[in-house]
């Protein structure tokens, strides 16, 4: 970000998410590392002192472009063969262009839908993937309906057991 | 020669919350302001009906079947808010946040603007689903100009460059202009204009500088000189990016009680008012803030939110709501305060305030004359002598947001659900 400036960045640490533009809840985290001087004044210096790495964050594997992605949550079975279960929270990546057999977030005549990007009988559509109960979930013919478009592309599954 | 552009987004509450249902699209939709007090907010199709901007909602509804009224969502607003401006500050070298959905941006040495404000375009309108119009010109005035322009004349596709047209043209567009539409132009002073036979923009850029300087104010002057094309304001002149009015403290003792925070940040609020309204400036966004002691033992908390004020404002008891309608949202009970604060942001002279006020000119003469009083009794007789009293009636504020949307972008348990 170049000179981004805005004074809510300069707020910092105690900054809430709706400041940093993500969808998350809690604030960006601050982490410090454990040592953060190579020599600390008294003691003998930490042996761990020049392996301190970055904790593990899960938006580097989520979140590949952080103001074009959106989160949502799955109600349904219809993606059950593509390992998307009812209740899980997806990311959907809004920058990613649209191809046959991403999954995708797309609205159709004021529904919203998390589905497969696909043909039928050479027609765009959005496709369910559920073999065993397949006729609960008649694809989507895009043409077929007054007005559609594809919210994005999702990019990752977050589960909680 | 420099090149500035105004972005900004159409119809930014409205556009916003159509990102979110589509079921709201093609619908006439308004979003009230905070209690779902008035209009601030139409959607193309509300304004197709003929809907004013700053209408009271109840002398609408019944009239207007069919339209769709929504309280307002700051939480998603500023969140959507903030991924524009990153968007469009990762195009170009430099950037100057002017206002929750407007942006200015330096485009001096950029060869093909154009094209580059059609990317703009496209990338917001892809990336996140907001409708933006891009304006551009040699200085910040001409680029504001051009942003209307590119509004009101959809043949230009929302991108429209002053600096592209010929002088004949460019006298006759702006002779099509109302020189109210000019910033920093109120309608107090475009009355005085035009009764000095200056009633278009380009009136306006012909006329003397040094006339207007007599007549009006250096801000004026300075208007003019920027409409005939010197760049007289920087990209932060206007509205310096870091400056801001901070007040906190740290309490005597650890307080938990909702009542003793709100007294607390009352008054912190009163305060950091009274510092603003001395410098002639007005905020446009305050962030509150409360948290635990790291230092003792115990659950710890450290909470803080933005919220943007509906309209620029140095008023105290306008600026208190908003704080106190943060602290409902920050505050969780069963935790040891040790500090709280509010911080006033996005700070500007108040000369510049901007015209669209939705307040009747009447009242805020009288909020202002309030205000003066207030702190002169302070002055005199020492800081808090007077103060307001802590706004009771925390149910009626809750109810009067009777149509409020998920915040999508900033809780899990409001995420948009998809089948």
């Amino acid at each position: 970000m170049n000179s981004f400036q805005s004074p809510q960045f300069a707020a910092g640490g105690q900054a809430n998410a709706i400041l940093m533009g993500q969808a998350a809840e809690q604030p960006e985290r601050v982490y410090r590392p454990l040592v953060e001087s190579p020599r600390p004044q008294a003691g003998f210096p930490s042996p761990a002192a020049d392996y301190v790495e970055q904790p593990l964050d899960l938006n580097e594997l989520l979140v590949r472009n952080p103001p074009a992605t959106f989160f949502a949550r799955v109600c349904g079975y219809s993606l059950v063969d593509r390992a998307i279960l009812n209740g899980d929270i997806v990311s959907v990546d809004r920058s990613i262009d649209p191809t046959f057999g991403k999954v995708v977030v797309a609205t159709a005549d004021g529904d919203i839908y998390i589905k497969e990007l696909g043909k039928v009988n050479g027609r765009p559509a959005l496709i369910s993937r559920n073999e065993k109960h397949a006729h609960t979930y008649p694809p989507i013919i895009l043409d077929e309906v007054q007005d559609y478009e594809i919210f994005g592309v999702v990019t990752g599954v977050v589960r909680t057991l | 020669m420099p090149l500035f552009a105004l972005a900004d987004v159409n119809n930014f509450y409205a556009s916003c919350e159509k990102v979110f249902d589509p079921k709201l699209r093609g619908k006439p939709v308004v979003v009230l302001s905070n209690n779902d007090g008035c209009v601030v907010a139409r959607s193309p199709e509300a304004k197709a009906l003929g809907i004013g901007m700053a209408v009271p909602w109840h002398e609408l509804k019944d009239g207007l079947p069919g339209v769709i009224a929504l309280s307002s969502n700051y939480t998603l607003y500023a969140d959507m808010s903030n991924r524009v401006m990153r968007i469009l500050g990762d195009m170009v070298p430099a950037q100057e946040i002017y206002s929750i959905d407007e942006t200015f941006l330096d485009l001096t040495g950029i060869k093909r603007p154009d094209e580059l404000g059609h990317a703009m375009k496209a990338r917001v309108a892809q990336w996140i689903g907001l409708p933006i119009c891009v304006g551009m010109g040699s200085t910040k005035t001409r680029a504001k100009i051009s942003n209307h322009v590119a509004k009101k004349q959809p043949q230009y596709g929302g991108v429209f460059d002053l600096e592209t047209l010929t002088p004949p043209q460019e006298d006759a567009l702006l002779t099509s202009i109302d020189v109210g539409e000019v910033w920093g132009v109120g309608s107090r002073i475009a009355k005085r204009l035009r009764g000095m036979a200056i009633e278009t923009v380009k009136d306006l850029r012909d006329a003397d500088p040094k006339v207007m300087q007599d007549q009006f104010s250096v801000v004026l002057e300075r208007t003019v000189k920027e409409l005939k094309g010197t760049s007289c304001l920087e990209l932060e002149e206007v509205y310096p990016p870091k400056q801001q009015i901070m007040c906190s403290h740290s309490f005597g003792r650890d307080i938990s009680e909702f009542q003793d925070l709100r007294e607390a940040l009352s008054t912190y609020t009163a305060r950091a008012c009274e510092k603003l309204r001395a410098q002639q400036h007005m905020a446009g966004a305050v962030y509150t803030f409360i948290h635990t002691n790291p230092f003792k033992k115990g659950p710890q908390l450290s909470r803080g939110i933005t919220l943007p004020l509906g309209d620029q404002t140095d008023d105290t008891l306008t600026i208190s709501k908003y704080v106190q309608n943060a602290l409902r949202a920050l505050y969780f009970p069963g935790y040891r305060y040790k500090k709280a604060g509010v911080m006033l942001m996005e700070l500007r002279p108040k000369e510049m305030r901007q015209t669209a006020l939705f307040d009747d000119p009447a009242r805020l003469k009288k909020r202002d004359e309030l205000n003066k009083a207030l702190d002169t009794l302070n002055l005199e007789y020492g800081l808090g002598t007077v103060s307001f009293g802590v706004t009771k009636g925390r149910k009626n504020w809750k109810m009067r947001q009777l149509n409020k949307t998920p915040r999508y972008t900033t809780r899990w348990s409001d995420l948009m659900r998809v089948h």
